[in-house]
């Protein structure tokens, strides 16, 4: 995988969050303060600027202007997180990158995420929709899979997840603080999450 | 002096704050305000964050307060060992108390502790 396969996963992260970005702000505005689809497509779309402007060469490049931007320009939690995954990625991808070397470095990814947060499965985020993407993208190294299968079960594992967080009780971030009440709706973050990975899966065809 | 940096989702919330801890801790004690996003809404922005550090860094460390949430996340990015550090403790009172203990010329481990020491205050 090259530098264009990773500028392609936030071109097509960023069209699919803007796509969705109603969907993402609805949800938040069930749980949350009804800006995360609003945040998130201005921060992605400030990844697409930084990426059109100067070119990365190599994929860790591509990563750490993404993350670097989403820190600086989401304005809410999600800038971090995301951020933080995928600084993280680009400190552990080694080159060229593999389909092993992409899912290890998924995983720091997810571990970042998780230290950041300080969100573990069942929380109600979007370690809920990551953590089964790092898995299928673990199992699909280990049966031998192709990148383009390993990319689909991990987008599949990432919906399943957000899915997944509806009946959950959120014990992190905004919605926390309204217990009870934050059961029955999807978590934003894990949606945005499952877009990502969607995202991934769109640019190996 | 030890710096205070009060990030909130609010550039009100955050200016305030820091007037008023100024105000009791003396009008020479080195407070910034880093409220809401870039553009003036609710959010937090690391930016302006870091342009409140520049502010108050007098060399002595400086501790970030924030209220909630992207504060805490954005806050946590930029903790440098022994030198920036984030509190964990109620937004005004913590302010108020780690502004009394760094104006009194205190170290950044005992402003960071009389502003953990917030956590425990009662009001009645």
């Amino acid at each position: 995988m090259e530098a264009d396969v990773f500028v392609a996963w936030f071109e097509a992260a960023a069209r699919m969050v803007h796509d969705e970005r109603d969907r993402l702000t609805r949800l938040d505005a069930a749980i949350g303060d009804a800006d995360h689809g609003t945040n998130l497509d201005r921060g992605l779309t400030e990844v697409r600027a930084a990426l059109d402007g100067s070119p990365p060469e190599t994929p860790g490049q591509v990563l750490a202007t993404a993350g670097a931007t989403l820190i600086r320009r989401v304005g809410g939690a999600s800038g971090p997180l995301y951020g933080s995954v995928f600084r993280q990625m680009a400190k552990s991808l080694e080159s060229p990158v593999t389909l092993a070397g992409f899912a290890a470095a998924f995983e720091d990814g997810v571990v970042a995420l998780e230290r950041l947060g300080k969100a573990v499965p069942g929380d109600k985020t979007m370690v809920d929709a990551l953590t089964p993407a790092s898995r299928a993208l673990a199992l699909a190294v280990r049966d031998g899979v192709g990148v383009r299968e390993a990319f689909r079960q991990a987008a599949r594992a990432a919906e399943e997840g957000a899915k997944a967080t509806i009946p959950m009780q959120a014990r992190k971030g905004r919605a926390s603080y309204l217990g009870e009440r934050s059961v029955g709706h999807e978590d934003p973050g894990a949606a945005s999450a499952a877009l990502f990975m969607a995202a991934l899966a769109s640019v190996v065809a | 002096m030890v710096g205070i940096v009060l990030v909130a989702h609010s550039a009100g919330l955050a200016a305030e704050a820091a007037a008023l801890a100024r105000g009791i801790a003396g009008p020479g004690t080195p407070v910034a305000a880093a409220g809401g996003t870039d553009d003036g809404g609710l959010g937090t922005s690391v930016d302006l964050i870091e342009a409140a550090l520049r502010d108050v860094d007098q060399g002595d460390g400086v501790l970030l307060i924030p209220d909630l949430g992207s504060s805490v996340l954005t806050a946590r990015l930029l903790e440098e060992d022994g030198r920036v550090v984030v509190a964990d403790v109620p937004f005004v009172e913590g302010a108020i108390a780690a502004a009394v203990a760094a104006g009194a010329g205190a170290a950044l481990a005992d402003v960071l502790e009389a502003a953990e020491e917030a956590r425990a205050y009662r009001k009645l």
